[in-house]
């Protein structure tokens, strides 16, 4: 789950992590209040967006004046935001966070994450911020660094101090980093976050570290012991199929082919579209139905993927393992009489059970396809949907 | 001899009194797996699907003698799980358990490596050795006692493979599912290492999927320490980028997680390769006509 920034900032506020003061604006009709409270000249406005790239986007405009801040205001809220990072429809923008500019003479990148290869939390720090850190990995390696958390111990000041010396701070900026850094480690453990990233962090003209912007990731898993993370959740921010199928603990993803899947287990899910690929087909979705599916999940998951119009022919590939072949049969048939599908259907079944449901989709005198081998099942969908 | 779990492995489940672990123990009964006992917080005295059910992971030990622990408790607690196994001394810990948080593996991983401990898991299907028992979810009746070693990051491509070996008559020395979550106990090389050193397996079947970079360092390992041939599937070669926001983890990571360069990787260190899941049984013939 993805935090916008102002969200973000308000924690970093919670732990006490030096950022900027700014006013969130959810309506216009707010604007009088802010340009009040924040002065009406030379103002940032920011798109409250779940992606990067905002900034070249144009979803962060400077504005000298009201009228600019008005404007600005009108065209950014109720649009929607292509970046390099979106989707071609881009995200929403439903709320903007209105801040004063900060002068910064130099601009750092920070990131706390899990890193898989040594099992650590890592801190990540480069001298060259405010850019696209890609680029700085992928030109200058060395000016990226990396520092390891031993979760047995925790942050240790050495490390700290290392971080700090390495991004060429000065001694009052030292003092700064220091428990800067101890706070965020705090504050990713207390959270159960994956991932927060400061591009840029800044050392303004007054020679003092702020967090300029921030981008945080919480770990799904956890949410269960974060109640208030939860409730701040921005789900117009997620894709609203995808979003239907987690709250029926499905996992999909939307593609852009024709050809609906439905799998159990998430690797054979892309094993399927890998095969429907390579026999010349294109997968329209990707969809684990999960190891221990029922009827019930069979049909939302039928529902989830014909609300995709491009869909005009499914593929269904399940190994039964502790699902019974025979039950799954049964959710297929139940789910395609109450449907009134009348698109071309391919099922797949092996495993548990996988005769007794093959025979059960054979005897429905519905118009579906079984197949117990993978590669003619797959052929056969491809060819079903061809011109169609 | 098989690898992980043999005839001398006596095994504990932890949380066998839910669902899934009365169901899958249940299973494993049948299938003849030496199961020795359950524990269960308050259950104590009790005895489930025939089996003495203690307290605490101290008490299953001391009076059964237990060696291996199956896990199935809810998430939330999996992490106190595994430290109190590994803190007892088990040396073999299966997780089945899907969404621990990652924090909670972070510092249950740390306890398993202080202890000497191997976990396999969380999230994953478990272990089976064919003929002598199963620590997990996997269909049973689709495996043969035979030499073909499996380690794989999914549960259902698992079964294609097992499947697809039993087809071509070779059958399975070991199949582990090490399961897809950021922080697995164990990963590709530590099976490599032991199917090497194994006996009664002769090839070998490794499924990877797009993402991090376990399976370059896999091919890394094989190149130098490997003679067994192995044959190898990277599932989502047509799999899309997913949505992200900062770009840190793909950095971090390093190399792509793309699967052109997985199978780079592979085959420069002369891992044979296939495209699709369905044909993985012609080139474990192949490999094993050699």
């Amino acid at each position: 789950m993805n935090l916008h920034e102002y969200q973000a900032k308000n924690l970093f506020k919670k732990y006490g992590i030096p950022t900027t003061k700014g006013k969130l604006l959810t309506h216009s009709s707010q604007l009088d209040d802010i340009l009040d409270t924040l002065g009406e000249e030379n103002l940032v406005i920011k798109a409250q967006v779940h992606t990067g790239g905002r900034g070249k986007a144009g979803g962060v405009v400077l504005t000298k004046n009201k009228k600019e801040a008005k404007e600005v205001t009108n065209r950014l809220l109720g649009s929607r935001l292509v970046t390099y990072q979106t989707s071609k429809e881009g995200q929403p923008i439903n709320s903007l966070y209105i801040e004063k500019p900060c002068e910064f003479d130099k601009q750092l990148y920070l990131a706390f994450l899990v890193d898989r290869s040594s099992q650590r939390i890592t801190i990540m720090t480069s001298s060259e911020g405010g850019v696209e850190i890609e680029e700085v990995a992928k030109n200058d390696p060395k000016k990226i660094k990396k520092n390891k958390i031993n979760p047995v111990v925790g942050i240790m000041p050495y490390q700290c101090r290392e971080i700090a010396f390495d991004l060429g701070l000065d001694d009052h900026q030292v003092k700064q980093m220091i428990p800067l850094l101890q706070n965020m480690y705090k504050m990713f453990l207390e959270n159960d976050l994956s991932l927060i990233e400061v591009n840029p962090l800044v050392i303004t003209k007054q020679g003092d570290l702020v967090c300029l912007d921030g981008k945080i990731q919480v770990d799904n898993s956890a949410l269960f012991r974060h109640k208030k993370l939860n409730e701040i959740r921005d789900e117009t921010q997620e894709d609203a199929r995808e979003l239907q199928a987690e709250k029926m603990q499905l996992n999909y993803v939307s593609l852009d082919g024709n050809i609906g899947c439905m799998v159990n287990g998430a690797g054979l899910a892309m094993a399927t579209m890998d095969l429907i690929k390579t026999y010349g087909g294109e997968p329209a979705n990707f969809l684990d139905v999960g190891g221990s599916t029922n009827e019930q999940r069979v049909i939302e998951a039928f529902r989830i993927i014909l609300s995709d119009k491009k869909v005009n022919g499914i593929l269904i590939n399940i190994f039964g393992g502790i699902v019974r072949c025979d039950v799954i049969a049964n959710g297929i048939i139940a789910a395609v009489e109450k449907m009134n599908m009348n698109i071309p259907l391919v099922v797949r079944l092996e495993g548990t059970n996988a005769k007794e449901g093959l025979e059960l989709i054979r005897n429905s005198g519905l118009n579906i396809k079984e197949e117990q081998d993978l590669d003619k099942a797959t052929k056969k969908i491809i060819e079903l949907t061809k011109g169609n | 001899m098989s690898i992980l779990l043999d005839k001398n492995t006596k095994i504990m489940c932890q949380g066998m009194t839910g669902t899934q672990g009365t169901f899958h123990t249940q299973k494993a009964l049948e299938y003849g797996t030496n199961m020795v006992c359950g524990v269960v917080p308050k259950k104590r005295g009790l005895t489930h699907l025939g089996l003495p059910m203690y307290n605490s992971v101290r008490c299953g030990i001391d009076l059964t003698g237990a060696n291996a622990s199956i896990i199935y408790v809810p998430a939330p607690f999996c992490k106190d799980s595994i430290i109190e196994a590994a803190e007892n001394g088990i040396e073999l810990i299966v997780c089945i358990t899907e969404g621990v948080p990652v924090k909670d593996m972070l510092e249950a991983k740390a306890a398993v490596d202080a202890n000497g401990a191997r976990l396999i898991g969380p999230n994953c299907p478990g272990v089976i050795t064919p003929g002598i028992g199963k620590m997990g979810i996997m269909p049973a009746q689709i495996h043969e006692v035979g030499s073909v070693g499996i380690v794989s990051r999914s549960g259902t491509l698992t079964y294609e493979a097992v499947n697809q070996s039993t087809l071509a008559g070779l059958g399975q020395s070991t199949c582990v599912g090490i399961g897809g979550d950021p922080i697995p106990g164990s990963d590709f090389i530590d099976m490599l290492k032991l199917f090497q050193e194994d006996e009664q397996t002769k090839s070998i079947v490794m499924i990877g999927e797009i993402g991090g970079t376990k399976e370059e360092q896999a091919a890394e390992y094989i190149k130098k320490h490997i003679t067994k041939p192995i044959v190898s599937y990277i599932a989502g070669v047509t799999a899309p980028k997913g949505k992200r926001m900062g770009h840190a983890g793909a950095i971090i990571d390093g190399g792509s997680g793309k699967a052109e360069d997985k199978y780079k990787a592979l085959e420069a260190a002369g891992v044979t390769t296939v495209k699709t899941i369905t044909h993985i049984k012609d080139a474990l013939l192949e490999v094993n006509k050699k």
